[in-house]
């Protein structure tokens, strides 16, 4: 059953084609990995998701409603969570009120709010930082943050930008269990995430990207052996090597 | 300590008029308790809110020339607008709130800097109404200061429980949230436009009854006087950075402050150079003593500069740093 579908999405900015035309589908539950190389508009999709950016043209439909231009605070509401790949904590506020603040979408007290968050923050395994403020916290667990953050709105759907992106091997495998543990309450996941180890071992099914376009999609074998898939890659390889 | 320092002020206030008698003391402190209303009411912008605000006279003068108006238009009594003045407030918050919350950072802060200019044309040019700037003379209803002493500080206790109360609820944390980070806020859910029309319109309520007191208190309002972009709106940021922005005490001890930097230059260094001018006969002095009271503008300029190099975060905010300093001199001083 498809929970969530981007049609012909398009983004310019000035002169260039951010994202051309690209369209995909995600069925409820699942873990939908998104991939390409460096560039290849992979955060922007998630912008136009969840409309930081205007859309130049295509569709998004969430729950088979047309969510295309409703402002950003309403598409969280509907249920779609994301977090940034440049991590925005609430740098004064500490780790426990940065999710408090979020819960309150869903509960009006504070003592509610307060409930969920702890929860949240134990289910997250951050919960020994909740007296400490956010900015002071390491990179991985300010990205742990941005994750517990958008799981205390209770999303059906959540973006995840790079959050395993700096992570020690420890970590690493901490957040793939995390990842996992979050599929398994019932949310939906749409993936980006450069480390082939985490991509290819969750995803159920994955869609490449290169230039804003399309170029494979299908389950991690397929994906990782196609042609036009290995050629993106490797060329931005080689010209890293040049 | 700390927890009881609210009491034991609240305490020193209630009793104070009945104790310190003398009328210009008793002045000084309704200008401080006024000074903490419309300072702890700015503060909730960009102290909580993050939206740096310099239009708070607008609010404030609306309020007050409500209450004038009640009096020169209607022929009732001028403490009418204490129950109106918040609101005509409100009514100028909410569409420049509409219109100027779609903007950012620096630019907010100058689209309220027009509005502060426009309010303060607007009652200068409306003669018909406001009389422009002749201004408007009510007749003070009580002679002593007392009663106008105890509604200026049940006026700032209820905005101090009240803010604190905001503080704590969601409304707070979406504040909070908004001032962090508007992007984060957004993904999170929260409307921030909603919330940041809020947060204005609070400071404005609380600003607009504090200047009808203020018409009340006075008894005399010109468009220069409260629609004043240096007496008002930027004294309203001075309270809030001296005593510490984003904190709930922060803007008391910054009225405390101000109100004494600002009395202490209009009275020329309480009478110095009027008394050093008359000693020495100097006219040089005498000019000097002459303008020193005009230049209390000067003087908060380098007050900020002051505060903003060694408390960036206010008398409030920094008070462990200066609790710091001051028992590091002590520490010093035994050791030697
Ligand atoms: N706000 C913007 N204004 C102008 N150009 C932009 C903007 N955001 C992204 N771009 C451009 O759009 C293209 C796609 O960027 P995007 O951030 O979506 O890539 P990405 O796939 O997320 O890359 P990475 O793997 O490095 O995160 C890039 O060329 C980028 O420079
Ligand atoms: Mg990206």
């Amino acid at each position: 059953m498809i929970l969530f579908k981007i049609e012909n999405l398009v983004k310019y900015f000035g002169g260039l084609a951010a994202v051309n035309g690209v369209s995909f589908s995600v069925n409820r539950g699942e873990i939908f990995g998104l991939i390409g190389p460096n560039g290849s508009g992979k955060t922007t999709i998630f912008n136009l998701i969840s409309n930081f950016h205007k859309p130049s043209g295509g569709k998004i439909i969430f729950k088979d409603k047309d969510i295309t231009n409703l402002k950003t605070n309403k598409i969280c509401r509907l249920g779609i969570g994301r977090t940034f790949q440049v991590v925005k904590p609430l740098g004064r506020l500490t780790v426990l009120d940065n999710v408090i603040a979020s819960a309150f979408l869903r509960v009006h007290n504070k003592t509610e709010a307060t409930k969920v968050a702890l929860e949240t923050l134990e289910f997250c395994n951050l919960i020994h930082r909740k007296d400490d403020l956010a900015k002071s916290l390491p990179i991985g667990e300010r990205k742990r943050l941005e994750i517990t953050r958008s799981m205390a709105t209770n999303p059906d759907l959540l973006l995840l930008d790079e959050t395993a992106a700096g992570l020690n091997p420890g970590e690493l495998d901490e957040a793939i269990e995390l990842i996992k543990k979050i599929r398994d309450r019932g949310v939906t996941i749409i993936i980006v995430e450069h480390i082939m180890k985490v991509i290819m071992t969750i995803s159920d099914r994955i869609h490449a990207i290169n230039f804003g376009q399309t170029i494979a999609e299908g389950t991690p074998e397929e994906v990782a052996n196609d042609p036009a898939v290995i050629e993106a890659y490797l060329g931005e390889e080689y010209a890293h090597g040049k | 300590m700390k927890k009881y320092t609210p009491y034991i002020l609240l305490f020193v206030l209630i009793i104070f008029p009945l104790v310190v008698r003398n009328s210009y003391y008793q002045h000084l402190m309704i200008l401080v308790l006024i000074w903490v209303v419309i300072g702890s009411g700015w503060n909730i912008i960009p102290g909580y809110t993050g939206q740096v605000s310099f239009g708070d006279a607008a609010f404030f003068g609306t309020g007050a020339y409500t209450a004038g108006l009640f009096a020169s238009k209607l022929g009732m009594s001028a403490w009418w607008g204490m129950a109106f003045g918040g609101f005509a407030a409100m009514a100028i918050a909410f569409p420049f709130g509409w219109i100027c919350f779609r903007l950012r950072g620096a630019y907010f802060a100058l689209a309220s800097l027009a509005l502060n200019e426009v309010c303060r044309h607007v009652a200068t040019v409306w003669e018909s109404l406001t009389n422009g700037m002749v201004g408007i003379l009510v007749m003070p209803t009580f002679v002593s200061k007392i009663p106008y002493y105890y509604v200026a500080l049940s006026l700032a206790v209820f905005s101090i429980i009240f803010i604190q109360s905001v503080m704590k609820s969601r409304w707070g944390y979406y504040f909070l949230s908004i001032r962090e980070d508007q992007d984060a806020a957004e993904s999170l859910g929260i409307d921030t436009h909603y919330y940041k029309m809020i947060s204005l319109n609070i400071a404005a309520f609380l600003t607009g009854i504090t200047g009808s007191l203020f018409m009340n208190y006075m008894g005399f309002i010109d468009p220069e006087v409260v629609f004043s972009l240096h007496d008002i709106s930027i004294m309203a940021i001075l309270v809030g950075i001296v005593g510490g922005v984003g904190t709930i005490y922060g803007p008391v001890v910054g009225a405390f402050v101000m109100v004494a930097v600002h009395e202490f230059f209009r009275t020329g260094f309480l009478g110095f150079f009027k008394t050093l001018a008359s000693v020495t006969g100097s006219d040089f002095v005498n000019t000097v003593a002459k303008y020193v009271s005009q230049a209390h503008v000067l003087g908060f300029g380098i007050l900020v500069v002051l505060v903003i190099l060694y408390l960036p975060n206010g008398i409030v905010g920094d008070w462990d740093k200066i609790i710091g300093i001051f028992t590091r001199f002590k520490r010093k001083g035994e050791s030697s």
